[in-house]
């Protein structure tokens, strides 16, 4: 992809410790005080549901952002964290050791099936939801990055993935309930899902998962990792002569990014309430990445505040126009990545760079300012 | 590259322009949503900003819907995605009974304000909006839904915020919502009478095939039930996941089978596929005949009359229903909406839903979901499809009608049941059935 070549730029990390400790901070006492604001359980519930995606969307730009994989199936991940919660939730709803009511109805399991069983274990659904995605990552990533299969290879196979997933949940109807989805969680952790409470108590649950994610991130970007993460994704080749196997960075990364996904999904579950096969199949993975597209990749922050922006703009527009919302989104995800490839964060480098009089097609730096020329080959294929 | 030309920054600019419009309307149309004076309109979203200018009388509204002069009600439909094609008439004909009401006045003296959303075709999004209609704008009534598994997702919502929903599609049974009125078919009143007419007609010989998901599972789970007691033959069971049109072994199997009757509940583009490559391989409704739930007015014309010509459905109302109130219904349908749009079984009942609604608001003297379900219990309406009684199951006594496919969007009836049948989600009155009804039947 030619744009790519452009984006380069915006792949340099911020030169001061202080700027993203300072926006976290800022961000913290905000997220904390937006129940107030919003004042409506509905809302605060949507809200929630946002800062679920905002935490996708920050293991998807370590993956993508810092290590040029383009991962197009998080909802995979996202799924697996879901399901795992989902099945506690379901489980939850019925006397201990007593079949979900879906598997009642459509299917001919006499007795709970053995791999539903520990689900109903809240910390093992935990620790289920966490581990799982990151597991199956690593196995995938260590599988598919020692082939050297990168670029838009790597993208096209973490779509099938998306689709494989979705077919299994599909077709294994008598234990994930089908396109049905697990439903019906009528409390949640020991509360009515309706309580005005237990909404802003599932908010906060996903306000902390967000910061201690973004927290994180940060100090694996910005660790010896990260530059190791950064040099694979900038010359690949070199880092390989340097004695370095690629694999190994961008296999730790991609599992980073799905247990985030996977800690997101879980908590996405109970304020959802519904855990349904559509939610992870490949148009919502896709979904997923747009927020980082928009704001920029790269930085982290952006990534947050795009997915929180994109998520939140998508339901306004969808109440307010509710016959041609999808076309109004879709334009204006085609009219930002026409006019800005880079994101809002690309064109801010650009004006800045204006600004200091520099060359605007300056090479992509490292953090220590060397210039890395295979960026524009072999870096951002994806 | 070089620096990105002035002209890139103002198309930029334009894009936050667009976005901070669309946010602002949207703030604007949830005041509207609250708002008395709106006009109800059949264009969806259009609650139009410049209503906008009595917000403030709004508040009271809500908090005594039973003093102002409108009422909010959720309309909730796939307007995007791929259940769109099948829901919008819905949505229209929805609007359409809300239009007639408030012409003849409303319901007691208060006009019907519809709030529309999109349901996306998916789950989760159908729970979401309801809450959002429920709690935030208040809505006295939902009519909404299309797919099982939409209806699954609504359900918690309305049980946990003791909202209304008035669900208009055909669906599996055994379930049934204190929240929920279902005022489409149950099996009893689709496919048990569909399976007596096969026996009848001594089409005993049946191969199902169905989409991969809850509604054909369950459907075949109780054909199965009614063959081992009835003598019919179930050959052979197949399934595709929802939306495959990869149908050629499917076919195959069907044909070599040498069954009778195919019961399909197929949904979707897999109709298109099925029946074009039964008809490719030389089958005609004459070779191998079909009993479809699925298929109605709407499907035929992108299913082709010329693959489907012949075939039999089963529902409880077609557009060619031979009744006055029908008559009134289809011709102000078209005149609404065009000449070329055809009504059908779903459509229908979501017309209907409108009226048990504001009968039982009528008959209860308020907008309280408590008053308006024990009100609505016991209705009788003249509908489109004949004398409709509301049961205490909260679903609806409905005359069964087998149709065959004569033309694009003709439905002709060859055989009904006479009489409404009583609606029994749980199949309690079918000792065959026995065993199959469990949740919350059970």
């Amino acid at each position: 992809m030619t744009t790519d070549m452009a984006l380069g730029r915006s792949y340099r990390p911020l030169q001061s410790p202080w700027l993203p400790r300072a926006f976290i901070a800022v961000f913290a006492a905000l997220l904390w005080f937006w129940p107030a604001v919003v004042d409506d359980p509905t809302r605060l519930r949507q809200w929630a549901e946002y800062l679920c995606f905002a935490i996708v969307a920050i293991g998807i730009d370590v993956a993508w952002g810092y290590g040029g994989m383009l991962a197009l199936g998080q909802g995979v991940f996202f799924g697996l964290g879901a399901y795992s919660i989902g099945m506690y939730l379901s489980l939850e709803q019925v006397p201990e050791n007593a079949m979900p009511e879906f598997m009642t109805l459509y299917s001919n399991y006499t007795e709970l099936p053995l791999l539903w069983r520990p689900f109903s274990s809240l910390w093992f659904a935990v620790g289920a939801a966490v581990v799982v995605p990151m597991l199956v990552a690593a196995a995938l990533g260590w599988l598919v990055f020692n082939r050297r299969i990168r670029g838009p290879y790597f993208a096209i196979l973490t779509q099938v993935t998306a689709l494989v997933f979705w077919l299994f949940l599909v077709g294994q109807l008598e234990l994930t309930a089908g396109t049905n989805g697990l439903t019906n969680f009528g409390t949640v952790f020991g509360r009515s899902r309706f309580d005005p409470n237990t909404v802003i108590w599932l908010y906060r649950l996903a306000a902390v998962a967000l910061i201690v994610s973004l927290v994180l991130a940060y100090r694996l970007v910005n660790s010896r990792f990260g530059k190791l993460l950064v040099a694979t994704r900038d010359g690949e080749d070199r880092v390989r002569f340097l004695g370095y196997n690629p694999a190994v960075p961008r296999t730790i990364a991609f599992t980073f990014a799905a247990g985030l996904a996977g800690v997101a999904g879980g908590i996405s579950a109970p304020i959802i309430g519904i855990v349904a096969p559509d939610q992870f199949e490949i148009l919502p993975s896709i979904l997923m990445l747009a927020g980082v597209a928009v704001a920029g990749r790269g930085l982290l922050f952006p990534a947050v505040i795009g997915a929180l922006f994109v998520n939140w703009s998508g339901t306004a527009i969808s109440e307010s126009r509710p016959d041609d919302w999808l076309y109004i989104q879709g334009g204006l995800f085609v009219l930002v990545m026409a006019v800005a490839p880079g994101g809002v964060v690309g064109i801010v480098r650009t004006m800045s760079s204006w600004a200091t009089g520099r060359l605007a097609d300056d090479r992509p730096t490292t953090r220590s300012g060397t210039t890395t020329p295979d960026a524009a080959t072999t870096g951002a294929t994806a | 590259m070089r620096p990105p030309s002035c002209k890139h920054l103002l198309a930029l600019f334009t894009v936050f322009a667009l976005l901070l419009t669309a946010c602002g309307s949207e703030t604007e149309d949830e005041s509207t949503a609250t708002d008395g004076s709106a006009e109800p309109t059949d264009e969806a979203g259009s609650t139009d900003t410049e209503d906008s200018t009595d917000v403030d009388g709004a508040e009271e509204d809500v908090a005594a819907p039973a003093t102002g002069d409108a009422v909010p009600v959720g309309v909730l439909h796939s307007l995007s995605g791929t259940m769109a094609i099948s829901e919008t008439a819905v949505r229209d004909s929805t609007l359409l009974a809300i239009n007639e009401i408030n012409e003849n006045g409303g319901v007691l003296g208060m006009q019907i304000e519809p709030i529309v959303e999109d349901g996306a075709s998916d789950w989760p999004t159908f729970a979401e909006r309801a809450e959002k209609l429920i709690t935030t704008d208040e809505a006295a009534v939902v009519f909404g839904g299309w797919t099982s598994a939409s209806r699954k997702a609504m359900l918690p919502v309305f049980e946990g915020t003791g909202g209304l929903l008035f669900y208009p599609v055909q669906y599996e049974g055994l379930e049934q919502s204190p929240n929920i009125f279902y005022t489409g078919a149950t099996t009893n009143q689709q496919i048990i009478p569909a399976l007596d007419y096969m026996v009848e007609e001594g089409l005993t010989d049946v191969y199902l095939v169905g989409s991969d998901y809850v509604f054909p599972r369950t459907a075949n789970k109780i054909i199965q039930a009614y063959a081992d007691a009835n003598g019919l033959n179930i050959l052979g069971e197949d399934y595709l996941p929802l939306g495959d049109t990869n149908v050629a072994t499917i076919v195959s199997n069907v044909v070599s089978s040498e069954a009778d009757i195919v019961f399909n509940t197929l949904n979707g583009d897999s109709n298109v596929a099925f029946f074009k490559e039964l008809t490719a391989k030389g089958n005609t409704s004459e070779q191998i005949q079909s009993m479809s739930v699925s298929v109605a007015e709407e499907e035929i014309a992108g299913i082709g009359i010329d693959n489907i010509e012949g075939h039999l459905v089963s529902w409880n109302y077609y557009q060619t229903t031979d009744l006055p109130r029908n008559d009134e219904f289809v011709e102000a349908f078209k005149a609404e909406y065009g000449e070329d749009r055809v009504t059908a079984d779903p459509i229908e009942a979501g017309y209907n839903s409108v009226y048990i609604w504001a009968a039982a608001v009528e008959k209860a003297g308020t907008f309280e979901v408590e008053a308006v379900r024990e009100a609505a219990v016991g209705l009788e309406l003249d509908t489109p499809e004949g004398l409709l009684t509301v049961d205490d199951n909260q679903h609806v006594y409905k005359t069964n009608r087998i149709g065959v496919i004569r033309d694009v969007g003709v439905i002709e009836e060859v055989w009904n049941s006479g009489e409404p049948i009583e609606p029994d989600p749980c199949l309690a009155n079918y000792e065959w059935a026995e065993g199959l009804a469990q949740g919350e039947c059970g």
